[in-house]
């Protein structure tokens, strides 16, 4: 036999841990000793969203429109350039997801034109497509490397975007290439959050195309939902440069919903990534409207743009939703504006809030929302615990009158062993979840398993005429090769589940690998130690089991 | 001391004939339920599926036949409702087909809230799941479970002799599949819980198997004489009293997890617990006779010394 000291430490060592990280998640911790919370660990068990509510969303990047928005933009760029140096173009235009075509008013200027636009636009190639045609194409290592940097974009403006509004320990991470998953624990106002998140805040200053005939045709106000009525009565009639768009109204007084829409011009006057800074203010009939602050270049764009456009109407446009649509009166410098429209102090706020934190630079889709109400949340954990509980009194009751002091040896193990898994959990700043306290209750049966195979060895060996302490002895040795081979499987189902699964399977996981490993530990030195303390001398005649 | 099974000498191998029909039924069921998962015709949860599930806990009773009609003139038509009378709760799930985009769950909000003013609720939670996650969920959940299996038959195998390995691998998809085969007659929802509990039973029958087999292995290093219908007879009856002993301490465990642990785990539970039974049942009466079943040539174990 082993001495037994050597092992009784190891086991005091093992409790000692597991309270000091078990206590804080307890009630006591308040009434604790301050030297106690300043030096050793005081963070308790992290509750995973289905115990205390939350939000977890999968968002998929849609990065293909990434590079359509930057041709769009490197378009109007070079429609500039071409102005600029007084070269005659046609007509530019985007014609497939990675190309622009230009087309020529004299073949003479096609070599200057391509040596223009590949010297002021790298990412793109070019090449004749024909006699007045230039075929400009994205790189296709340019097109991948926009797509990896939009998700990465994005993750970081999602994630500026929920700093702001105040979530209290949020979780971001890149999921594969083009998925982000969110997690927003405890959070009030899920809807108010999920809009904040999807919102693409794309910020863009368009004019107005009011000559054009289909502008005075158009009606006033439409009802909410007869958009689809009006884009299929004008259509055919919209000049190729121009949309339609619409501003969202609200009547103050019945809250009742129209749309106004509008003639605009396509080409982007200005677009947010301009910006400094927005801020909500309130005007003087108390209407909340944010006030905005354009960079230097910003600045110099939105002057030249007002002083060339006197007079005229400039829309201001958010995810293809206008919000406004002033006259522009005189020439704005010093770069600031204002952007009003009917919204309540909380969208104002919200506004504000990702017009500061950026556009996401594509579009994102919400592929998963998980949402669990904060009172669903309380229910599942109270009746969680309590059946687990229940659960736990039972077993242990049913182990002490079956093996009678045996069996109380062995709830000894199993709460040690509870305690063991519970503290190993919290040190690993694991979160519990529902699958989780199931996989604590597994462990609780293979806990009782083992002790089991053990007490009913030694029970064959005591038939057999042994005497106690050699009974004991090969009842552990023969039941050891059992439960290590029992436990292994249990272990290579926990891992390839561990390895493989996702989310509540995961959780799962974790907790039954933990579990079975700290098992293992407590069947075999937990008990036996105390059954060896137990007939130090040797000379205990009868075993109670 | 308390003995619910004494010494028993049962001849579990004799009634072999009659346990390999009984479990081919129990299998025969299992598969019919997986093709049936496979083609889309059982009660697959929205985690697989895809979809939307909303439940909602109402102030007073909510009879499903009106939240039905209110449903239907808000158009949402293919509405499952279920309802958790003990606490005016209602589950609304709808499935695949509908993509998060469609705003399926705001729909049912609008329902509620415009028909039943008077009744007003709380979202205990909401779901919404793209269908290409539910492809992703599935997949990944049938290379866990490919995964593990062959772990386990390999671990067996090694530990063992490979037939030992086949033979517990084969139990243990008994297990599942008859506990499969129970949920898909009861109409109950496949979900990604249910995977999870599918695959702790493996795991828990397995541990079952791999006892009774380890017992047989130690006798037949002792008594290499005695016929092996005989020698795995004996085995069984000597682990027969553990085997009781754990599964009852076990389905102690569960009974009240079934009966009080909620909605969520419910389910979860009774599949384990089915589970236990049948893990049980399958060590002696699978497991151990395919071992007859299938001599093959003396293996390592026979040879050793």
């Amino acid at each position: 036999m082993k001495p037994v000291a050597g092992r009784l430490v190891l086991l005091s060592v093992m409790v000692a841990l597991s309270l000091a990280l078990f206590l804080p998640s307890t009630p006591l911790f308040s009434s604790m000793p301050d030297w106690w919370k300043n030096n050793l660990p005081s963070k308790g068990m992290t509750l995973g969203l289905d115990l205390q509510g939350g939000i977890h969303l999968v968002l998929e990047v849609e990065a293909e429109r990434a590079i359509e928005i930057k041709l769009d933009r490197d378009l109007s760029n070079l429609t500039d350039l071409f102005v600029e140096k007084a070269l005659k173009v046609d007509r530019v235009a985007r014609t497939g997801p990675t190309e622009i075509t230009v087309t020529l008013t004299d073949p003479a200027t096609k070599e200057a034109v391509l040596t223009l636009a590949e010297e002021h636009f790298p990412a793109l190639s070019g090449r004749s497509s024909g006699e007045l045609a230039l075929l400009l194409s994205l790189k296709p290592d340019e097109a991948e490397r926009l797509k990896k940097a939009a998700v990465g974009q994005a993750l970081e403006t999602v994630r500026n975007r929920i700093d702001q509004f105040g979530v209290a320990e949020p979780l971001l991470q890149q999921q594969g290439l083009r998925q982000i998953v969110v997690q927003l624990p405890g959070v009030k106002d899920p809807a108010r959050a999920k809009a904040l998140i999807k919102n693409t805040a794309l910020l863009e200053f368009k004019l107005l195309d009011e000559d054009h005939q289909v502008s005075r045709a158009l009606p006033d106000l439409v009802p909410l939902g007869k958009e689809e009525d009006v884009l299929r009565e004008f259509g055919p009639q919209i000049p190729p440069d121009d949309e339609i768009l619409f501003e969202r109204r609200v009547d103050k007084d019945t809250g009742r919903v129209t749309k106004q829409p509008y003639l605009i011009k396509k080409r982007v006057a200005l677009t947010g990534d301009v910006l400094t800074d927005a801020r909500v203010s309130l005007g003087e009939f108390q209407n909340a409207y944010v006030s905005i602050n354009f960079d230097n270049t910003g600045a110099k764009l939105f002057e030249r743009l007002t002083a060339e456009n006197v007079k005229k109407r400039m829309a201001i446009i958010l995810d293809h939703t206008v919000y406004s649509a002033p006259v522009i009166q005189e020439r704005i410098s010093g770069g600031r504006a204002q952007i009003t429209g009917s919204f309540s102090m909380d969208e104002a706020n919200d506004l504000a809030i990702v017009l500061r934190a950026g556009a996401l630079p594509a579009p994102v889709k919400i592929i998963q929302d998980l949402t669990v109400g904060p009172s669903l949340g309380r229910d599942s954990i109270e009746k969680g615990i309590r059946s687990t509980m229940i659960a736990g009194a039972l077993v242990i009751l049913f182990m002490a009158i079956y093996y009678r002091l045996s069996g109380v040896i062995a709830d000894f193990a199993l709460l040690l062993n509870l305690l063991c898994l519970v503290a190993v959990l919290i040190g690993m700043n694991a979160t519990l979840t529902l699958p989780g306290i199931a996989g604590i209750i597994l462990t609780i049966g293979m806990g009782v398993d083992s002790n089991v195979l053990i007490f009913e060895r030694i029970r064959e060996e005591l038939r057999m005429g042994k005497p106690v302490r050699p009974a004991v002895d090969a009842g552990y040795d023969k039941a050891l090769l059992t439960i290590v081979d029992s436990h292994v499987t249990t272990l290579i189902t926990g891992l390839a589940l561990f390895l493989f699964g996702t989310g509540p399977i995961k959780g799962f996981a974790v907790t039954l690998c933990l579990g079975i490993t700290i098992n293992l530990f407590t069947a075999l030195v937990g008990t036996k130690v105390i059954f060896d303390l137990l007939n130090r001398r040797g000379r205990l005649e009868r075993l109670s089991i | 001391m308390l003995e619910i099974l004494g010494k028993t000498n049962i001849d579990f191998m004799g009634l072999r004939r009659y346990s390999f029909v009984f479990s081919g039924v129990l299998t025969v069921i299992g598969l019919i339920a997986l093709v049936q998962i496979g083609r889309g015709a059982a009660n697959l949860g929205i985690d697989f599926a895809g979809g939307t599930a909303v439940q909602l806990k109402f102030e007073q009773p909510m009879p499903v036949e009106q939240a039905r009609q209110s449903l239907i003139a808000h158009g949402l038509a293919g509405v499952e409702l279920q309802e958790f009378l003990a606490d005016n709760k209602l589950l609304v799930r709808v499935k695949a087909q509908t993509t998060i985009e469609e705003r399926v769950a705001e729909k049912v909000l609008e329902a509620f809230t415009q028909d039943f003013a008077e009744n007003p609720f709380l979202v205990d939670s909401s779901y919404e799941i793209g269908p290409s996650i539910g492809e992703k969920l599935q997949k990944d959940a049938l290379i866990a479970i490919g995964i593990s299996m062959l772990g386990i038959i390999l671990y067996v195998a090694a530990r063992f002799e490979f037939r030992f390995g086949v033979a517990a691998a084969i139990a243990t998809f008994h297990d599942v599949f008859a506990v499969l085969g129970v949920f898909y007659l009861l109409d109950k929802e496949i979900s990604l819980l249910l995977v999870t509990a599918l695959l702790t039973l493996a795991g828990y029958s397995l541990t079952d198997t791999v006892v009774v087999f380890d017992r047989i292995r130690e006798n037949l290093k002792l008594r290499r004489r005695e016929p092996l219908e005989v020698l795995i007879n004996n085995a069984v009856n000597q682990v027969l009293s553990r085997t009781v002993v754990v599964s009852l301490t076990v389905i102690l465990v569960l009974i009240p997890l079934t009966l009080a642990g909620g909605e969520v785990l419910h389910d979860f539970s009774l599949a384990l617990l089915l589970g236990v039974i049948v893990g049980t049942y399958s060590s002696v009466f699978v497991a151990s006779p395919l071992l007859i079943l299938w001599k093959g040539t003396p293996g390592k174990l026979l040879r050793r010394r």
